[in-house]
């Protein structure tokens, strides 16, 4: 009897603090979401009234005419074009030139492996904006400095061990016998990676699709760097900086230019977030 | 998969011994297609890590305004200058108080919120998941410039709400006041990854098994045992790496202090990457090789506190076995 009670005692007690967890993580919760209410809030209110209207989060009258302005005269369609553009270029060219690397770099012993693998090792934390002058120098001589190109090349060029390193992983998980099968079919070196392996990695490839998806659209010292002279070149990041330079009182017009960038990369997470979560915890486990 | 472990990657299965007789040559000839797949990322490697790490060494000799084609030799001037400029020493403060003080606010407050959201009772789990991640997917450059109305001392939510509930009588200007703007701009990069370190805690407690914590409360622990005994050191040795994935976030700040504060006020946010972006790109007259020979500074002071770092762990290591 006095047992069941302090059971149940016991589970009130652990059900009362479970509901406090919940108060405080909501709370906590709320200030890490209210931003982005605010923001889409104050992109459809009057440029006035984002200022008086208090913590009111409702506009009078929404305003659409606010992102047809950021759209349109501010030049934010072209931005977007320009980001999409870097991304996709990015991602591709991420996926091929790792997948490749790793691939032979977790398979095959070769003359030179190791001082490939240190050079990776002794690099992989340096920080792309302190070589920034040197990476712009470079591109200026191959006059890829104002071009969709250059930048592309700026962003995935360098860096993305991490990228090498996950395929390198599962690459080197995938059973031997495989291979022989396809050797004894005949099958040539190319063809093995391009019709056996490769689609295997499939969930690799997602994971890096995700992580290079999401340095190269929220990167900004290099696309600011390598646009100061083409204005038409610039991302959604650099295009808002500039934007506030320009339009600095037009408060509506740039939250609704905010609105407009973060968008895609709020809807693409909300729908691939199990590749985005497993693709950080990533850098964890391995 | 950790890079060491590559070197024990096999050999090619198609039965080639490992030396043939006839030698190196042929035995490069028949990898060809290893070196085919490694090309892309030698070059390209080469050319965006490896050269600019190189060249930014002769740049920092280098007396050079961007206008000419190249500049003029000047030795070790530039480093001379460096080691005297104040701006460049409390720039360097700046980036250590940085990670000083949101790298352990990040790991201690982003293990507790992981711990809770690991218990597999706990309601709505994912959806604190899902909003305290959803900063770390937006674009830095972009939060730092609408916190800047966030923090707006005439309208801005922030005080709006501190006037509200008074907490102040007068709205605070946050990024204005040369005493206040560093700890904002502080605050909001905790924001925006807390995310991330949440979701490496979580990663390292996932490898826990849950039935440890079921056996301990049947053994009638509570949860400041299981914390102290069973939690906390299985995670210690995920605690490094996530300590070292938080701390580098802490040197790329370059995107928020620029889009938030521009450095200012009175360069009261000047870090390190904004400093040598204001010699190289901001400046009236651009300073390549200054801000080259204080990129180059920086990074070897980075490398000294390392290896200071890595030794004192040592001899405070060996002197607990001592002991």
């Amino acid at each position: 009897m006095s047992q069941q009670v302090q059971h149940r005692r016991q589970l009130i007690r652990g059900s009362m603090g479970m509901w406090l967890q919940v108060l405080g993580l909501t709370i906590l919760s709320l200030f890490w979401i209210y931003p982005f209410l605010w923001l889409a809030s104050a992109s459809l209110k009057d440029s006035l009234e984002i200022f008086t209207s208090g913590l009111n989060l409702v506009p009078q009258e929404w305003r659409w005419e606010n992102y047809v302005r950021a759209w349109n005269d501010a030049g934010f369609s072209r931005y977007m074009l320009n980001s999409i553009l870097i991304t996709v270029g990015s991602v591709l060219l991420v996926l091929f030139r790792c997948s490749l690397t790793g691939y032979v770099l977790a398979r095959y012993n070769f003359i030179g492996k190791k001082f490939v693998v240190g050079i990776f090792l002794v690099t992989i934390f340096v920080p792309a904006g302190y070589t920034i002058i040197a990476v712009m120098e470079l591109s200026q001589s191959l006059g890829l400095l104002n071009t969709h190109l250059g930048i592309i090349l700026a962003l995935s060029g360098g860096g993305h061990v991490a990228a090498i390193l996950l395929y390198a992983g599962y690459f080197s998980r995938i059973p031997r016998e495989l291979e022989e099968a396809a050797v004894l079919d005949g099958a040539s070196f190319f063809q093995i990676f391009r019709s056996i392996m490769l689609p295997l990695a499939g969930p690799v490839t997602a994971t890096v699709s995700v992580l290079t998806f999401l340095g190269t659209w929220n990167s900004f010292f290099v696309p600011l760097v390598f646009t100061f002279s083409r204005p038409d070149l610039r991302t959604l990041a650099v295009g808002m900086l500039a934007f506030r330079g320009e339009h600095s009182t037009d408060w509506s017009g740039l939250a609704a230019a905010a609105t407009l960038s973060l968008i895609p990369v709020v809807i693409l997470f909300f729908f691939l977030q199990r590749y985005f979560l497993e693709g950080i915890a990533g850098a964890v486990k391995s | 998969m950790a890079l060491s472990e590559l070197d024990s990657g096999q050999r090619a299965i198609d039965g080639r011994p490992v030396s043939t007789p006839s030698g190196l040559l042929t035995r490069l000839w028949n990898d060809r297609w290893i070196y085919l797949f490694l090309l892309p990322t030698v070059i390209l490697y080469s050319m965006y890590a490896l050269w600019p790490i190189g060249v930014s060494w002769w740049y920092s000799l280098l007396d050079w305004n961007g206008f000419g084609r190249s500049g003029t030799y000047n030795g070790l001037d530039n480093y001379r200058e460096v080691f005297r400029d104040g701006f460049f020493w409390r720039a360097v403060g700046r980036t250590f108080l940085f990670a000083v003080i949101t790298v352990p606010i990040r790991l201690i407050a982003s293990l507790i919120v992981a711990i809770m959201l690991n218990n597999p009772r706990l309601p709505f789990a994912k959806f604190f998941r899902t909003a305290l991640f959803l900063p770390v997917v937006t674009t830095t450059a972009i939060i730092g410039i609408v916190m800047q109305f966030v923090f707006d001392p005439a309208g801005g939510p922030i005080n709006i709400m501190l006037l509200k509930t008074g907490i102040v009588d007068r709205p605070m200007n946050f990024l204005g006041d040369s005493s206040s703007a560093l700890y904002t701009v502080m605050g909001v990069h905790i924001w925006k990854w807390f995310g991330v370190t949440m979701i490496y805690w979580l990663a390292a407690l996932q490898t826990i098994n849950q039935d440890l914590y079921e056996a301990a409360k049947v053994d009638g622990a509570n949860a400041r045992d299981v914390f102290w005994h069973i939690t906390l050191p299985l995670l210690k040795p995920f605690a490094l790496i996530i300590g070292i994935l938080t701390f580098i976030d802490t040197m790329e700040v370059f995107d928020l202090v620029l889009t938030m504060t521009g450095g200012g006020p009175f360069f009261s946010t000047e870090v390190i990457d904004v400093f040598i972006y204001r010699q190289a790109f901001a400046a009236t007259i651009p300073r390549l090789g200054y801000a080259s020979a204080a990129a180059v500074a920086f990074g070897l002071l980075t490398i000294v506190l390392a290896i200071i770092q890595v030794l004192a762990l040592r001899n405070a290591r060996s002197a607990r076995r001592a002991a």
